[in-house]
């Protein structure tokens, strides 16, 4: 622990809290986290099978920049166990986790993320700009700024007489943009159906949480707002199911907002080709992979063993392989159609 | 608050309006026709709008579908886009064009950005409207007219009416398109009962529900010596100057582009080709902006179109100034568009 900013990882004790949750959520929970990064490692491995020799960020078969979300899961799982796919979903530009755990088409996904005519933006949008109205699921490529949209969306929803809500991300970072500020301050006031939650990994790229935030907790800030704010540390996804829970089923009863900050963990970079120098507090990091940790305590719990674990692992495997060969066997779309889909 | 001068032309079919109360029919019409319409803006309930743009309403349709905000335009903006996207149809009032900067990234990244990001899944049918121009001392912060920057974006379509006509007609338009449709009213057009007066902004606009089609421009005066093509209150301003020209013999024809999302290239090439002189005016920054676009169109088309060069007649790239003989010393109003149209048609 050589950093103020590092991840304070809850032990397995610490991470208490839905003891009591029915097996079979708690095996959904453990399954969404295994297909959220299963499908990421599979991502990993195609976004740097050809960016060589070296490393040209432009290159290969999925070009661009990369963020992934592992070790993340458990804000993703956690929250959206809660939701159907009639309920808005607003990522950062770090989305997969949610996208998966929303129940985005995987095939579509990963062919936009391989900018194929397949995807969900026919490789318009990449993979910071997903959007899926199947789940009215949609993220964004700046800092908070995918707050005020989902403002709308639980605005439409509550107008068209729905008990629908808006689920709205940000990292801890975009807790200090304005947006963010704005989005909290109208939702409250308008008692709109939105779970607030912040991913807070700790590094706001490479700076982290304690040299950007006057407070130690996002949660704090709801405050500010006169809604309820909760931060579950320890990376624990039925502590993020516990406050998800309570959320939802406020803003599902006209109650309005609720802020969750869940304290997270990047485990890998930024984005892919981050080196992380300025981090110091990744020797440790994969002990506190949430999903290891989950799956032995599931199997201390006599829920999980040998044979579901596999065959969760596989059917993982199963639809990640699916969707990448879908997204290979995709048309490259037309570059004479550059210009489509600027108008209606 | 209808100003009440002797209407020119009465017909069975048209009242004279100012643009503020002829904008406010054109909304009423459409939330009474369609549910999901509504309005979201800063002062728009019971004040009606700082420019007028929604009086009445209020009454008429309550607070919840005339909702006054919080002076929190990237959240209020934002809101409308969200809730376009879920089927509803927002009118969102950011209060002035020069507000922009607030608010920008929910316009340009998301406003804009969704339809072509999804491959055309998803849609944003919404209308952004704001107040543009100066000409009444308010300085530096409050007086841009700014269309030129939406135009330069990808994403939204850019109107900007000059009658009140028109400003029916395109609102209609606008809030029945199933894209982002920025709509600027320049406040010298309105009517307000509290700024200069302009003879052309209290008008005859035809009873009942019609559109504007946007993107189409609109020969205002026919004449064969000059063309000047313009937007918004420099149309008017155009007109005065070609009725001054006309005793002296020169024939001024003014297109009034009514948007500049879509522009209406063949007009223009159209025009120019009949009087082969082109003066474009335009209330906004001379450069990078709508005056250069206009002349791009001529030049490569046709530049042989032009029998002599065109005259630019715009903001000379300053900040709008506060003191009274320094704005209109910047602004292209009457004097400055009499000069350039007397040059081009000297040759």
């Amino acid at each position: 622990m050589t950093t103020q900013a590092a991840a304070q990882p809850a032990t397995p004790q610490q991470a208490g809290g839905g003891t009591g949750l029915d097996p079979a959520v708690r095996l959904d929970l453990y399954e969404t986290m295994v297909l959220s990064r299963t499908y990421e490692e599979a991502i990993l491995r195609e976004y740097h099978a050809d960016k060589g020799p070296g490393f040209d960020i432009g290159k290969g078969l999925i070009p661009g920049e990369m963020h992934l979300s592992a070790g993340q899961e458990p804000v993703a799982a956690g929250v959206c166990a809660h939701l159907t796919t009639d309920d808005a979903v607003t990522a950062t530009h770090r989305p997969h986790h949610f996208a998966v755990a929303h129940g985005v088409d995987l095939r579509r996904m990963t062919a936009e993320i391989f900018g194929r005519e397949d995807g969900l933006g026919r490789g318009r949008g990449g993979h910071m700009h997903l959007f899926d109205p199947d789940t009215h699921f949609s993220c964004s490529g700046i800092i908070a700024e995918g707050y005020p949209p989902a403002l709308g969306q639980a605005f439409a929803f509550h107008r068209q007489g729905t008990d629908r809500i808006a689920v709205a991300v940000t990292g801890e970072g975009a807790a200090n943009q304005g947006a963010f500020h704005e989005s909290l301050n109208l939702a409250a006031r308008w008692s709109l159906p939105v779970v607030f939650v912040v991913e807070d990994n700790d590094w706001g790229i490479s700076v982290p949480r304690t040299a950007s935030t006057s407070v130690a907790s996002n949660a704090d800030r709801a405050a500010a707002y006169g809604i309820p704010g909760e931060r579950i540390e320890g990376n624990d996804v039925e502590g993020v199911y516990d406050a998800a829970r309570r959320a939802v089923a406020r803003a599902r009863a006209g109650e309005g907002p609720s802020l969750i900050e869940v304290h997270t963990l990047r485990l890998w970079g930024h984005f892919e080709g981050d080196a992380q120098g300025y981090r110091l507090d990744l020797e440790d990091a994969p002990s506190h992979d949430p999903i290891p940790r989950y799956e032995t305590r599931l199997r201390e719990a006599g829920v999980l063993d040998d044979e579901t674990v596999t065959r969760i692992r596989s059917a993982a495997s199963e639809r990640t392989e699916d969707a990448i060969a879908f997204a290979k066997n995709s048309p490259v779309p037309d570059p004479a159609s550059a210009t489509s889909y600027v108008f209606a | 608050m209808t100003i009440t001068e002797t209407p020119t032309t009465p017909t069975p079919h048209s009242r004279r309006l100012t643009t503020s109360k002829a904008i406010v029919e054109a909304i009423a019409f459409e939330m009474e026709r369609d549910p999901s319409v509504f309005y979201l803006g800063e002062d728009v309930g019971s004040y009606g709008g700082i420019f007028g743009s929604t009086g009445g309403l209020l009454d008429r349709f309550g607070k919840d579908r005339v909702i006054d905000t919080p002076i929190s335009e990237t959240a209020f903006i934002g809101l409308g886009i969200g809730a376009a996207v879920e089927g509803m149809r927002p009118i969102v009032e950011l209060m002035f064009a020069d507000f922009m900067g607030v608010c920008l990234d929910q316009i340009y990244n998301h406003m804009a950005k969704i339809h072509f990001e999804s491959g055309g899944n998803v849609k944003v049918p919404m209308v952004l409207t704001m107040a543009a121009g100066g000409g009444y001392s308010d300085g530096a912060q409050h007086s841009q007219c700014l269309w030129g920057t939406f135009a330069h974006l990808p994403g939204m379509k850019v109107v900007v009416p000059s009658s009140p006509a028109d400003a029916k007609g395109l609102m209609t338009a606008a809030i029945r398109d199933d894209n982002p449709v920025v709509y600027l009213f320049h406040k010298g057009v309105m009517g307000l009962p509290w700024m200069a007066k302009n003879p052309r902004s209290n008008d005859a606009v035809p009873d009942g529900d019609y559109e504007t089609p946007i993107g189409k421009a609109n020969v205002v005066r026919s004449g064969s010596d000059v063309t000047v093509v313009t937007i918004s209150l420099s149309v008017h301003h155009a007109l005065d100057v070609a009725e001054r020209l006309a005793d002296d013999g020169i024939d001024v024809e003014v297109l009034d582009l009514r948007s500049l999302v879509p522009l209406d290239r063949e007009a223009i090439l159209a025009s120019v080709a009949k009087t082969g002189r082109l003066v474009v005016v335009d209330e906004d920054y001379l450069s990078f902006g709508m005056s250069g676009e206009v002349v791009a169109t001529i030049a490569e088309h046709d530049p042989t179109l032009l029998k002599r060069p065109a005259e630019r007649v715009a903001v000379p790239d300053v900040p709008i100034p506060y003191a009274h003989a320094l704005e209109y010393a910047v602004l292209p109003r009457q004097d400055r568009i009499e000069a350039a149209v007397r040059r081009v048609v000297a040759g």
